[in-house]
């Protein structure tokens, strides 16, 4: 939807700066003139707020690294140095602990909102797929960020999660040992992984502005999952509609996050964490932190080491193949009928396997594990099924009409159960 | 080593240890107390704060460390309240060992309010040794290092009602969940002593805590206001972990009061900005 630019400098200074590097153009046609679909409802604020948490998460990152200390016998001491004695230290580790927390809630938000209004499919492929290499890209992150406390979980949590690269035939031992630095979980790994973690938010940083390019170059899905066919009736320029818009769900957001920053501020931790790391003693259940349950379960799911490390791999490399895996032509599950059953059964089961690599390994919890991993893949199989026997709803003929009524009344069944974009 | 024959490992050593009869799964949960930092207007109450610490003093310390604690932390605002001088003079009553000197020598000098809290032992070994093996953790963030399983779906009501208390909790039943064992409980062994809370029951620490142990400040009519009793030790004791872990939840939720208000009045300015601009779409009066 990069159209023709319409930006005008005003002044000298701007026409002689657009003549030699035109910035300020650049600005102006992505973030102003970009044309929005005007039926956008607030899941698709998502995509600011994330935008919002990584710098966040940056900003708060980089301070308290001027305060932390990366090293085995001083890491957990630092990090209370910091809640204790530092100015706001209290403040920007709770923000910064919590806003990983937030930050995969958000990503969770705009991964099912893109499953459910199909924003995978043509032309979005390869946004889709970015977002996927950024989700990776962030878990990396969320788990070495994780380890850096030094407390019991960071410590076993570490030691779990790298192991599992040793179910890899052959390479798999090197790789653990190129990992740790060593023959077990110890300094050399707390500072690899510090550096790590510093490094990869940058990395997400640049395949953020990839997604970016991508989005702006396809434009944005919406809730019809119709394409825009006439810019002037079916969409209205990013500011101030959309940006006023992204800022108002941005700040309900906010009072999200801040509940928990200062109220619950150790609500999606673990308390083992406030146990230093120590490596002769086991805690009774090793549970990574929530945004990785679904995925734990999965893992624990495979009575095969491989297979269990295969299989939660896959859990996530499987969605960059959606655009390929699902047959049906209609984007918006507003109107599909057997796929939109499917999607809100999808998400129970991954908050149901969620809740199981919270449990211990134990029966009845295995054995529920394993049919709820068979029915997240099961997903995948349905999606390239139902594509070629489901009669989907009527389509509304354009974004305009479905907003304003027109052809695409009949549709008000379908869309009565989804938010609506006007305010 | 894979996480499930850890996780193996540690039930079948679980068993083992408490017996089959009373295995892991066996947990009471601990009552819930009532706090005063509890909730978004909770504050410290100071006098419980005080008490605390004189447990903590005379009883705890004796085994504990609290190496994170700084004599200067009791007089900063939001904690027991103790002025400066006050803890001036408490820090001159411990030797710090400080040096090496111009000689090259290890001395000791009185405490000042900059130092920590010395620790009863100098090393885990040590403590290890005077405790019958069992190492009595550091209580610095202890508060915040013990909890119990809320379980579904309290701990979903739990991010609305912020219960949090759960560490304090604990340790308040832990402190007086001392028994005998009940019928057909394995025989306890040396160092070992029953406890109801703790889980499997078996808890090296005695029975740290007796009624009139610990002498409470006395009120206008030469009687302490509070009981001198187990009970109100463990709540005194409990109440000032929470300060240790936290000490600046006061200040924390202070500021989020003012952090919601003001989000809140924004987030409703938006909506009426976001209102207002798009009403100025042409056929916005023809949308529903």
């Amino acid at each position: 939807m990069s159209g023709h630019s319409t930006y005008q400098p005003k002044t000298g200074i701007e026409r002689w700066l657009d003549a030699r590097l035109p910035i300020v153009r650049l600005m102006h046609d992505a973030g102003v003139s970009y044309p929005v679909p005007r039926n956008l409802n607030l899941l698709w604020t998502f995509g600011g707020i994330l935008v919002f948490m990584l710098v966040a998460q940056i900003i708060t990152g980089v301070i308290l690294a001027m305060h932390y200390t990366p090293n085995a016998n001083m890491a957990f001491n630092s990090v209370e140095h910091i809640m204790r004695d530092v100015n706001f230290g209290w403040l920007l580790r709770y923000l910064h602990s919590n806003g990983a927390s937030m930050f995969f809630v958000a990503v969770y938000v705009h991964i099912f909102r893109g499953l459910y209004y199909g924003s995978y499919k043509a032309p979005r492929e390869v946004l889709w797929i970015l977002g996927v290499i950024i989700f990776l890209l962030m878990m990396a992150t969320a788990f070495m960020g994780y380890v850096l406390p030094w407390g019991q979980m960071s410590f076993w949590g570490a030691t779990v999660i790298t192991n599992l690269f040793s179910a890899l035939p052959v390479i798999g031992e090197t790789i653990v040992t190129f990992l740790w630095g060593g023959y077990s979980v110890d300094n050399p790994t707390l500072n690899r992984f510090f550096s790590l973690h510093f490094l990869l938010p940058f990395m997400i940083a640049g395949v953020v502005v990839l997604h970016i390019w991508a989005l702006h170059h396809v434009g944005q899905n919406n809730p019809t999952g119709v394409e825009v066919k006439d810019v002037r009736k079916d969409t209205v320029p990013f500011t101030p509609y959309a940006t006023i818009k992204d800022l108002f769900g941005m700040v309900l957001f906010m009072l999200v996050f801040a509940w928990f920053v200062f109220y619950q501020p150790n609500f999606m931790g673990h308390a083992d964490n406030y146990i230093p790391a120590n490596p002769a003693a086991t805690p009774a259940h090793i549970v990574p932190e929530w945004y990785f349950l679904p995925f734990y379960a999965i893992l624990r799911a495979i009575p095969d080491k491989l297979g269990g490390v295969l299989a939660m791999g896959g859990a996530i490399v499987i969605l960059a193949f959606l655009p390929w895996i699902d047959t049906s032509k209609v984007k918006s599950m507003t109107y599909r009928p057997i796929a939109r059953q499917f999607f809100w059964m999808f998400v129970l089961v991954c908050i149901g396997l969620g809740y199981l690599g919270a449990m211990p390994a134990d029966e009845p919890y295995v054995t529920i594990s394993r049919i709820l991993t068979v029915l997240y893949f099961g997903f995948f199989v349905a999606l390239a099924l139902i594509g070629i026997f489901e009669r989907p709803a009527q389509l509304p003929t354009s974004i305009a009409d479905s907003v304003l009524g027109g052809s695409g009344a009949r549709l008000a069944h379908a869309t009565a159960s989804e938010p609506q974009a006007k305010g | 080593m894979s996480l499930r024959l850890s996780l193996a490992g540690l039930a079948a050593g679980l068993a083992l240890a408490v017996g089959p009869a009373f295995a892991a799964g066996d947990v009471v949960k601990p009552p819930a107390q009532s706090w005063s930092f509890s909730g978004p207007f909770g504050k410290f109450d100071q006098a419980q704060l005080q008490r605390g610490f004189k447990v903590v003093k005379e009883v705890c310390a004796n085994c504990h460390a609290m190496s994170l604690i700084r004599f200067r932390n009791l007089a900063q605002p939001g904690g027991p309240g103790f002025t400066t001088s006050q803890v001036e003079a408490l820090a001159q009553t411990y030797q710090i060992k400080d040096g090496p000197n111009d000689s090259g020598e290890m001395f000791e000098r009185p405490g000042r309010p900059a130092d920590a809290f010395p620790s009863p032992f100098p090393n885990e070994q040590a403590a290890r040794a005077a405790n019958g093996g069992a190492y009595p953790p550091d209580m610095s963030v202890l508060a915040k290092a013990r909890t119990y399983e809320r379980g579904f779906p309290k701990f979903v009501f739990d991010i609305f009602t912020q219960y949090q208390e759960q560490g304090p909790d604990y340790i308040t039943a832990l402190l007086t969940g001392y028994a005998e064992p009940p019928q057909g409980f394995p025989p306890l062994l040396p160092g070992q002593n029953y406890n109801t809370y703790m889980p499997g029951h078996l808890i090296a620490m005695p029975k740290p805590l007796n009624d009139g142990q610990v002498e409470y400040p006395k009120g206008p009519d030469g009687k302490s206001p509070v009981p001198e009793t187990v009970e109100q030790y463990a709540k005194d004791v409990s109440a000032f972990l929470v300060w240790m872990a936290e000490p600046h939840l006061e200040a924390r939720k202070r500021m989020g009061l003012q952090v919601m208000i003001f989000l809140a009045l924004f987030a409703g300015l938006l909506y009426f900005t976001k209102k207002k601009i798009w009403s100025r779409l042409p056929d916005h009066a023809s949308a529903h």
